[in-house]
């Protein structure tokens, strides 16, 4: 029973004023709450504060620029991919115009040995075919005489001289019609 | 001792105070949840709101309270 | 004497000083003041200094703390108010610190002390009449004149605005020193509940399982107001401060 709530009560009533509202200790705690708060305004806003706030800004500052080399980094890598690309798309055609180029003048040599051949060919058909309308001719020719010869001969062994040879001649040459 | 039952009386009247410091906290609380329930994606946001509505109304509990508190120890 | 609730907030002289009639003696107040100021001070300079653009984990909880008063005051005040930064930071900070050392057993709460929490308020509204009146000369007073009130209800409006305007220090130094004294009486008291009961037996002691489990909540809850309470006073300093910068609203 020594020191319940109630008897509290009792000996504080009669007793000393309650700590925050005895008036003495006012100067001594204002004094000191403003030199201790005075330094603490004093040494934050002088060193503690800017030292974080530039801790805090040379980090971003960091990120960023290290935003910006990433940055620049995939321009640079998307740039020489292009080039890589055009480069391939350049060989490519250029591979391409090359083949067809060889392509274009091997046929175009061939064309031309064909025809050359061709005309040869053409020449010496039209040469040989000239040769053979002339022995032809030539030929005819003879043969006419030859069965002139012939009938003549034939004539003369069955009747004996008695046909001229205009008629003979006339004869034969209605046979060939 | 006539005063000190008057003070005893007082500092339990001075309690009361904090019922209604209860209904405010009760009233702010719920209607926290509530809004939270509908749209939980900016309950998050609110919180910081709440507790600062919850130290403020608590204050005023912890007024009465004090006053109960003076009224007992000095 | 040793239960009394209020023992704890008795102002012991250290070392006696006398100025021109005034006691200003180094107190058990004090020294607290001066701890708290040496620790926080120590803390933010000394977890700085190495400057690592990767931080440790030390120097995070000081870029934490510096970010989380950046983003308080920016986001109520804007950047116009980033120039009381400082102030700011070091009232957060050292309400912050000052709550927390509080909460060790046997060490003296410099915030219980309703004189050093009203001269921090006062210290507060000083600054927000004197830089509104400096930035906005007499537009300040449109503080008390809220736009769109009819013209016969500006008496009273202005009357109420004025009221509500000088109760902000009262109130924002008395929020603080109620929440942290409350805290530690109702506290000191669930602990002498504790004593009182286990003195009475071993069905006292049984008893005392339920003051004790009450007293070990509080401390969680004694905690979060330490916190809290710093977090309101930074925030409505950031607020009035706003009221300096832009009065009309």
């Amino acid at each position: 029973m020594t020191s319940t709530n109630t008897e509290v009560g009792h000996e504080a009533g009669a007793k000393a004023p309650f700590p925050p509202f005895q008036t003495e200790t006012f100067a001594s705690q204002l004094l000191w709450l403003a030199l201790t708060f005075g330094l603490f305004y004093y040494l934050m806003s002088k060193i503690a504060l800017p030292r974080i706030a530039s801790i805090l800004e040379v980090r971003s500052d960091r990120i960023a620029q290290d935003l910006d080399e990433a940055n620049r980094l995939k321009d640079e890598s998307d740039a020489a991919m292009a080039a890589y690309e055009q480069e391939l798309a350049e060989a490519k055609s250029r591979a391409h115009n090359i083949a067809q180029e060889a392509r274009d003048k091997a046929k175009t040599e061939l064309d031309g040995t064909r025809a050359s051949v061709e005309t040869d060919l053409a020449n010496k058909i039209a040469e040989a075919e000239t040769r053979i309308g002339a022995i032809k001719t030539k030929a005819m020719l003879e043969v006419d005489g030859i069965a002139e010869d012939t009938v003549s001969s034939i004539v003369g062994e069955l009747f004996g001289g008695k046909v001229t040879k205009a008629e003979i001649a006339k004869a034969v040459s209605g046979v060939k019609g | 001792m006539e005063v000190e039952a008057a003070k005893a009386i007082g500092a339990g009247i001075a309690c009361l105070g904090m019922g209604g410091v209860g209904i405010g906290l009760g009233n702010m609380f719920g209607n926290y949840l509530a809004g939270a329930l509908r749209n939980p994606s900016a309950a998050d946001g609110q919180f910081g709101r709440l507790i600062f509505g919850f130290a403020v109304t608590e204050a005023l509990g912890i007024f009465s309270l004090l006053v109960a508190l003076l009224l007992l120890f000095t | 004497m040793a239960n009394d609730p209020i023992h704890q907030f008795n102002i012991s002289k250290l070392l006696q000083l006398d100025v021109g009639g005034y006691d200003i003696s180094f107190t058990n107040s004090s020294l607290f003041m001066v701890a708290t100021v040496g620790v926080s001070a120590a803390f933010l300079i000394m977890t700085t200094s190495g400057r690592g653009l990767i931080p440790t984990r030390l120097q995070s909880i000081s870029e934490m703390l510096y970010e989380f008063v950046a983003g308080l005051l920016r986001d109520s005040a804007g950047s116009e108010g980033m120039k009381f930064f400082p102030f700011v930071f070091s009232l957060f900070t050292f309400i912050l610190v000052a709550n927390l050392f509080g909460m060790f057993p046997y060490f003296f709460t410099v915030t219980s002390h309703i004189i050093v929490t009203a001269a921090l308020a006062f210290s507060v509204i000083g600054l927000v009449v004197i830089y509104g009146f400096y930035k906005n000369g007499l537009g300040f007073l449109k503080l008390f004149v809220p736009s769109g009130v009819p013209g016969v209800l500006v008496p009273v409006v202005v009357l109420i605005e004025v009221i509500s305007f000088l109760s902000r220090p009262i109130s924002l130094s008395v929020r603080l020193f109620a929440n942290v004294l409350a805290g530690h009486i109702t506290l000191k008291v669930f602990a002498g509940f504790v004593v009182s009961l286990s003195s009475l037996g071993l069905g006292g002691i049984i008893g005392a399982a339920l003051p004790l489990a009450f007293a070990v909540a509080l401390t969680g809850l004694e905690f979060l107001v330490a916190f809290l309470q710093a977090y309101v006073f930074a925030i409505l300093t950031c607020m009035y401060i706003n009221d300096a910068i832009h009065p009309s609203h």
